[in-house]
């Protein structure tokens, strides 16, 4: 088991698991921002419980701050040592031949995500840590005394050009997630006659979750 | 120097064993003493590299490609042969030995032979132990084919990739050792000379092919298993860089080269499609399995074929001629190669060949897909008079069994032939000649060893579909080993031999003229001018059927081109770096002597037999008309031919061949 | 109809040369030609212009040995599927074409000359444990004393096609080898004869692998798609499994 992550194989291992969680997470995050179209209510009770409630404030959000760094990281190193492997580049490079645009550029898309997630942490999070760790105000309500979430929410999307860089950064989401989603078990070892309906699963999942992270953020948009 | 081939005494199937038993043996700790090379690392050389490293010795092995897995063995298609007689049908040692002595039209050594038949089971246990993916059936258990020339079924296979499969086990055998350090590996090294020491064979000379440098390596016993020299004829199913050099080498240091003259003609072959042709491409003999070998009945079907008004399968069944189940009703499409071979060239040469230059006749799946998706249909419980249905099931069946061939077939002549037929010509694929080697493999050098295909010994005139693998491994894993350490036992306190002595020094030197000569030659022509003009010669004089004005004139035109050669061949670039011209000019040199040798040998044996067909040597009357007359009263004999300065000087020895336990017959497969 | 068309070759001296790109004109290219017949008229035509010719890795010309390279036109072997340099034939190209022709590019693939490379990498991941521990001696157990599932044995022989050219490094962005080493390691493995070692052979071969410089798989099934002799990913996938079981056992 010792220095498995020094092994090639080790490394996609990692960077496998890492992502499988952070998909995981993502469809938690969809379905907790589906709520917002639905119910106000209903999300501002669960935004609230996830925003206070300690397993998941010291636990499990540490735990995904790490996981979200891990797979940039990772990513990146593996980028770096693969650039290596091939010193001298090809004069002419067919790529489009053998392989999908997504599978080959999932450096940009993932560069396009990682600035999506400093303007989405600039955006809610800071604003979130703020509230209620530097002024402690961990009541969740407003001056009204209503819950602040919804409010919070709606009124991020007024702006034009941010719900244009949320969606541009969703296409980035779904093109990585297209290649990112199979590839993931592909690495883990799950490639065979019993894994092809995951094949179709896998592109749903990558069309149907940013898309739906689009439709919010345009409902939000035009029903402010 | 009288020939002794050293056949042990005793009956038969006793005289094996009873070497194995009586030989000397070389300790373990003494085997860590002793060097051995072995240049070449197909089947044979690979096969004895591995298994002599195991043993204990330190073996150095070289092969002129940029791996040993490279080697031309890795082409072998259709199988490999062994007595195991798993489909009970009546299948043994003496069978395999009785077939492959008739099929080698008895012009092989019958203890040899037997030996073959003997370790043949041995091979497969082998290779199923190294993790040699052969086919199974359902069941779990090896399936069999059947081949060319045989009645029962004991050719083991792994698609049409058998020889890939095996040399890749051979390799991984190898790899073993190489990684403990007990063979060490030079690859794209060629050789260029044997050094003798004393009589003995002590080293070899390289060059190294990316650097030019010239090197010295000296062992105990050197082993040749450098494989066949089909490339004489410039056009053969070889790879581009098979060659003679290592054997013929040998031969000019004194070990005598045996029937050079037996070449075998592979009947299913891609037919050439014009001068810019490099190389021909073998479609495996197991197709003829399954396909039928016709060419039209009459001459107008012929011209409307080849204009293209007529599609050939649009030719009634009745307009055709299936001349091989015509002529040999018992063996039918799956007589011997050379038979096969010569009764497509009688056709062509009458003017029934069915492409643009009249050499190729059809080789048709159509009725074996109609059998086969019948009995599909029947099984599935499906209608069996639905033609089109028969069809795409039959194509299935077929596709699995040859798929890879059709796809390389389709991807060379551009044509699809589970609709239309393939066309196919005979060409040169192996060759039975070789250098001279007793028992023990032993060259007329004392400690020079030869095996496989580059040696003489098993196939006789005529080699047997899936033998040629067969004779690589069993040399190399099963014999060799031990007739190699009966010679060994006496150099258990030689110590290292030094590379400084004279004799390297010599022969260095030689070496470094011929290559020096060639980069500073700058004639007009290149090497491939002189290897084509060659081949035309070969093919044209000494090919499928041979007489004597043919002979006698290619014996003066090979000497010409020889000397034009010499005067005006032209190699770019320097010794010093990657210079294929060069590396190519030194094997077309040596082609160019044993091409010659090989007229002269067809010349002076005047009977056809096997691959050897003399226009003035055949049946007059009978049943047998037309057919191929041997002459065993006059030459059931090895021709041994000793090196004497030019080919022509070249001095015959004759091996007389006894025939005790099988006795002499014409060879009918009608 | 016949061809005309303009070469743009990679010509380098040698290992420590620096190389560049060269144009040659060719004319009267027969489409039956297989590419490297067209190369071979190319250095006829060199050699009695007393050019130098251009050096290439070829060998048996039949698709098999594994010998022949080459990036054409941004694709090793060339633009067709499931054929070898040696087996792709000029009929794939049009009169007036430039084709571009480049040596397989990886650092583990270092050039010797022109368009050769050096690919002993390959042989040294199998000597560091792609083969069984068995001795030559024959004296082993009887070849039918084991069944093998049939589809078991058809699957490990699919893995053993591998004819070793390293169209699958030089086709990956990431100048990965896992589909050839996958492939090795798969055929063992679905063998009951290659279990026995099947834990020390995957880590040795992977970690030879890594020391060699190959990149990371990043799974974007251009190995697949290139290689000649359609090997599947699914050897990767399996490499990956028997990889990590491995690690876990130690």
């Amino acid at each position: 088991m010792s220095g498995i992550l020094n092994s090639s194989i080790g490394r996609k291992f990692a960077m496998a698991l890492s992502a499988l969680f952070l998909m995981i997470f993502l469809l938690q995050h969809f379905a907790i921002n589906l709520l917002s179209v639905f119910s106000p209510d209903a999300f501002n009770d669960v935004s609230h419980f996830m925003g206070t409630f300690w397993a998941i404030q010291y636990l499990l959000q540490p735990v995904l701050i790490f996981g979200v760094i891990f797979h940039f990281v990772m990513g990146f190193v593996l980028e770096i040592k693969n650039n290596k492997a091939r010193q001298i580049s090809y004069a002419k490079n067919n790529g489009a031949a053998n392989s999908t645009w997504m599978s080959r550029n999932m450096i940009w898309s993932g560069a396009a995500i990682l600035a999506f997630i400093c303007l989405h942490f600039y955006d809610f999070w800071l604003p979130e840590i703020n509230t209620k760790y530097m002024q402690g105000d961990m009541s969740g309500l407003l001056a009204n005394g209503e819950f602040r979430y919804f409010e919070e929410l709606q009124h991020k999307f007024v702006d034009i050009w941010r719900v244009v860089l949320y969606c541009i950064a969703f296409v980035f989401l779904a093109l990585h997630l297209l290649h990112g989603f199979n590839s993931a078990f592909q690495s883990v070892g799950a490639n065979n006659k019993y894994t092809k309906g995951l094949k179709g699963f896998g592109k749903a999942y990558a069309i149907i979750i940013p898309l739906g992270f689009v439709f919010i953020a345009l409902f939000h948009h035009f029903n402010h | 120097m009288a020939l002794d081939s050293k056949i042990p005494k005793g009956p038969i199937k006793d005289k094996w064993t009873d070497y194995k038993n009586h030989i000397d043996l070389v300790n373990p700790a003494n085997k860590r003493n002793i060097d051995v090379i072995i240049v070449g690392t197909g089947l044979a050389g690979g096969s004895a590299a591995a298994t002599l490293a195991e043993l204990g010795y330190n073996v150095k092995a070289f092969c002129f490609q940029d791996s040993p897995r490279r080697a031309h063995s890795i082409a072998a298609q259709g199988g490999i042969n062994a007595a195991k007689n798993y489909q009970g049908d009546g299948d043994s040692t003496y069978r395999l030995f009785y077939d492959t002595v008739k099929g080698g039209d008895y012009r092989s050594r019958e203890a040899n032979v037997y030996r073959l038949a003997e370790v043949s089971a041995n091979i497969i246990d082998q290779c199923v132990a190294q993790g040699v993916p052969f086919a199974r059936e359902y069941g779990g258990l090896l399936d069999n084919r059947s081949f060319g020339g045989v009645l029962v079924s004991r050719t083991f296979y792994a698609a049409g990739q058998t020889g890939q499969q095996l040399l890749l086990g051979a390799y991984s055998a190898m790899n073993r050792q190489i990684g403990r350090g007990k063979i060490k590996m030079y690859n794209r090294h060629e050789m260029l000379d044997v050094v003798k020491v004393d009589g003995k064979a002590r080293g070899i000379i390289t060059r190294n092919l990316i650097t030019g440098e010239i090197e010295r390596h000296s062992a105990h016993a050197v082993v040749l298993g450098t494989g066949g020299y089909g490339n004489v004829f410039f056009l053969s199913t070889n790879a581009m860089g098979s060659n003679v050099t290592a054997a013929w080498k040998a031969h000019k240091r004194g070990a005598y080269f045996a029937n050079p003259c037996y070449t075998q003609i592979h009947p299913t072959c891609i037919p050439v499609s014009g001068d810019h042709q490099s190389k021909l491409t073998l479609m495996s003999e197991s197709l003829r399995n399954d396909g039928r070998i016709w060419v039209p009945k009459h001459m107008k079907d012929v011209e409307a074929i080849k204009s293209g008004s007529l599609k050939p399968r649009e030719l009634a069944e009745e307009d055709r001629d299936y001349y091989l189940e015509r002529r040999y009703p018992a063996f039918g499409n799956l007589v011997p190669r050379d038979v096969a071979s010569r009764a497509a060239k009688e056709r062509c040469d009458a003017g029934f060949g069915v492409n643009a230059t009249g050499e190729a006749v059809f080789l048709d799946f159509a009725s074996a897909i109609e059998r086969y998706g019948k009995e599909t249909a029947h099984v599935k419980g499906l209608n069996e008079n639905d033609a089109a249905l028969v069809k795409k099931l039959g194509q299935e069946v077929i596709k699995n069994k040859y798929g890879n061939l059709f796809q390389m077939y389709e991807k060379i002549v551009d044509q699809d032939p589970y609709n239309t037929p393939m066309m196919i010509y005979p060409a040169v694929h192996y060759t039975m000649g070789g250098v001279w080697v007793d028992y023990n493999l032993m060259t007329t050098v004392p400690g020079l060893y030869c095996i496989g295909e580059a040696n003489f010994s098993d196939h006789g005139a005529n080699r047997l579909g899936a033998s040629a693998l067969m004779q690589g491994l069993a040399d190399g894993y099963f014999v060799l080993p031990y007739t190699i350490g009966d010679y060994l036992s006496d150099d258990i306190r030689t110590g290292a031999i030094p590379t400084d002595s004279k004799e390297f020094e010599d022969a260095e030197n030689e070496v470094r003229k011929t290559l020096d000569f060639f980069v500073t030659n700058k004639g007009q022509h290149s090497v491939d001018y002189f290897h084509k003009k060659l081949g035309k010669i070969m093919w044209n004089k000494v090919g499928m059927s041979r007489n004597v004005k043919g002979l006698t004139e290619a014996i003066s035109e090979i000497k010409e081109l020889r000397a034009q050669f010499w005067k005006e061949v032209k190699v770019p670039g320097t010794n010093e770096e990657y210079n294929e011209e060069l590396a190519k000019a030194g094997r077309v040199a040596d082609f160019l002597e044993l091409g010659e040798l090989f007229a002269k040998d067809a010349l002076n044996r005047e009977e056809s037999c096997g691959g050897h067909f003399r226009e003035d040597a055949v049946e007059l009357d009978g049943e047998q008309k037309g057919e191929a007359k041997r002459d065993d009263e006059n030459f059931a004999y090895v021709s041994a031919w000793e090196y004497k300065g030019e080919p022509s000087d070249a001095v015959l020895h004759k091996e007389n061949l006894e025939f005790k336990d099988i006795e002499l017959k014409q060879r009918s497969y009608k | 109809m016949n061809m005309n068309l303009t070469l743009k070759i990679w010509r380098q001296k040698n290992a420590s040369d620096k190389g560049k790109m060269v144009d040659y004109k060719v004319s009267d290219i027969s489409p039956d030609m297989s590419f490297l017949e067209m190369l071979d008229v190319l250095n006829e035509q060199l050699i009695n212009k007393d050019e130098e010719p251009v050096a290439f890795d070829h060998d048996c010309r039949e698709g098999i040995c594994g010998m022949c390279s080459l990036y054409i036109n941004g694709e090793a072997h060339g633009p067709d599927r499931g054929v070898t340099t040696c087996q792709l034939h000029m009929r794939m190209f049009k009169d007036g074409d430039t084709i571009t022709i480049e040596p397989f590019r990886a650092t583990a693939f270092p050039v010797i000359k022109d368009l050769i490379v050096d690919r002993t990498s390959f042989d040294r991941i199998q000597q560091a444990g792609g083969f069984i521990s068995v001795n030559t001696s024959g004296n082993t157990i009887d070849a039918n004393t084991i069944p093998v599932n049939k589809h078991d044995a058809d699957t490990a022989f699919d893995s053993a096609t591998c004819i070793g050219c390293g169209a699958c490094v030089a086709s990956c962005k990431n100048s990965s080898a896992m589909l050839f080493v996958g492939a090795k390691v798969s055929q063992f493995a679905l063998l009951p004869q290659g279990q026995v070692e099947a834990t020390d052979r995957v880590l040795n071969m992977v970690k030879q692998m890594d020391e060699e410089g190959f990149g990371n798989c990043t799974n974007t099934g251009a190995c697949e798609v290139e290689c000649p002799k359609g090997i599947s990913l699914e050897n990767i996938a399996r490499m990956n499994r028997e990889y990590l079981a491995a690690s876990l056992k130690g």
